[in-house]
């Protein structure tokens, strides 16, 4: 009996002071590894969207919460103007979710640049969306607060060959971070400020 | 019978040195060594797992019951390599990345344990951190040495760095897995021939 009290005892202490460890540990680097993974898996959308912008986007960053969720945004400064805005959304593509950034300029309400950051795509024909330039750089210019569809659907996007499904995918994520924009561009236009 | 401190140690660089004499912890052996980086990399990961963890049993010994000692090894190292993958993704996310499974694996990596049950489990502390360390460097040197040589012949640098020029047709075979095997093997044979002297 007294040896299964010591074995009970001498686990439970162990487990508990182990997990005590390891939540010390992640709270002291979560926000580093929140960090690096923007860098490695969001920052080249981002680094690419806002091509040429004097600040670093990543650092310049502030969160504001839409409903339930708290959405990361990422500042460009161009000419010493912060108007720039970059963020994610999501549209439903032929191998699950495509994960994008979009780039919309808060003064005139036009999308400077869109990036696919995760995907699921076909390798070779959906995942051009991500690699063939040609296909996301249609999306400069569009207005952000109108929905963005494929040619055939009586929008502007021309599809990429033998991947419309992935093709309206992007759209629908576009047009999702259109409608994220415009409800949460108030908060937007505040926190801007703040970035000179 | 008793080994000073300095022949503990040494032991983990030579006539004990994990892949290639105990022939332990060949998975992760074989499977991260493309590239000299990777592979000091994951010897570094467990060095610190090896030393914390012999460390902890060793003082913890009188304290653990026989019959569960096993599972409270495993807590120990587990709780490390925890620690070591947060770290690593908090300051190397590229490595983190390439290394991937192979870092919670050490969990199971039957050098960590093999040293808390056959060593640590039974000596003292500094004994324990001294063999913990000298393991660590051995499995180090070899995956480092592996990686070397695959990277190497397989594709023309080390550290990333081109060695042979551009001219240099690259024998993709080495870092395959087929090619880690051949390899693991030619340095065992090496190592083996060296020794018989």
């Amino acid at each position: 009996m007294r040896e299964i009290i010591k074995m009970i005892v001498v686990l439970t202490v162990l487990s508990a002071f182990s997990g005590g460890l390891l939540a010390a540990v992640r709270g002291g680097t979560m926000e580093k590894i929140e960090y690096q993974q923007l860098v490695f898996v969001k920052g080249p959308a981002i680094r690419n969207i806002l091509e040429g912008c004097s600040n670093d986007p990543i650092v310049d960053r502030f969160k504001i919460k839409d409903g339930d969720i708290e959405r990361s945004f990422f500042v460009g400064v161009f000419d010493g103007k912060a108007d720039t805005v970059t963020f994610e959304s999501f549209g439903k593509g032929f191998g699950g979710d495509i994960g994008l950034m979009v780039g919309v300029n808060i003064n005139d309400d036009k999308i400077i640049g869109m990036g696919v950051t995760t995907h699921s795509e076909t390798p070779g024909i959906g995942s051009k969306a991500k690699t063939d330039p040609k296909f996301s750089n249609q999306f400069k210019g569009l207005s952000a607060v109108e929905p963005c569809k494929v040619k055939p659907d009586g929008g502007e996007i021309d599809a990429m060959s033998g991947a419309t499904v992935t093709s309206k995918g992007v759209c629908v994520g576009v047009t999702e971070a259109g409608n994220i924009y415009k409800r949460l561009k108030p908060q937007i236009a505040e926190k801007m400020k703040e970035f000179k | 019978m008793a080994k000073t401190i300095t022949q503990e140690f040494v032991k983990g660089l030579w006539d004990e040195i994990p892949p290639f004499r105990l022939v332990l912890g060949l998975c992760p052996t074989l499977a991260v060594t493309k590239s000299v980086e990777n592979g000091l990399g994951m010897g570094v990961a467990v060095v610190f797992v090896l030393v914390c963890s012999n460390m902890l049993v060793s003082l913890l010994r009188n304290i653990i019951p026989s019959k569960v000692r096993i599972a409270c090894f495993i807590i120990i190292i587990a709780t490390f390599v925890i620690v070591v993958e947060l770290v690593m993704q908090a300051y190397a996310y590229p490595l983190f990345l390439t290394l991937g499974i192979f870092i919670p694996l050490i969990v199971v990596n039957c050098i960590v344990l093999g040293r808390a049950e056959a060593f640590a489990y039974k000596n003292g502390v500094v004994r324990s951190i001294v063999d913990g360390f000298g393991m660590g460097i051995g499995f180090t040197i070899s995956l480092t040495a592996l990686g070397a040589v695959r990277e190497v012949f397989g594709s023309g640098t080390f550290f990333g760095i081109s060695v042979f020029g551009p001219s240099f047709q690259p024998f993709t075979f080495m870092i395959e897995a087929p090619g880690a095997f051949v390899c693991l093997g030619l340095m065992l044979c090496m190592m083996n021939l060296a020794g018989n002297k």
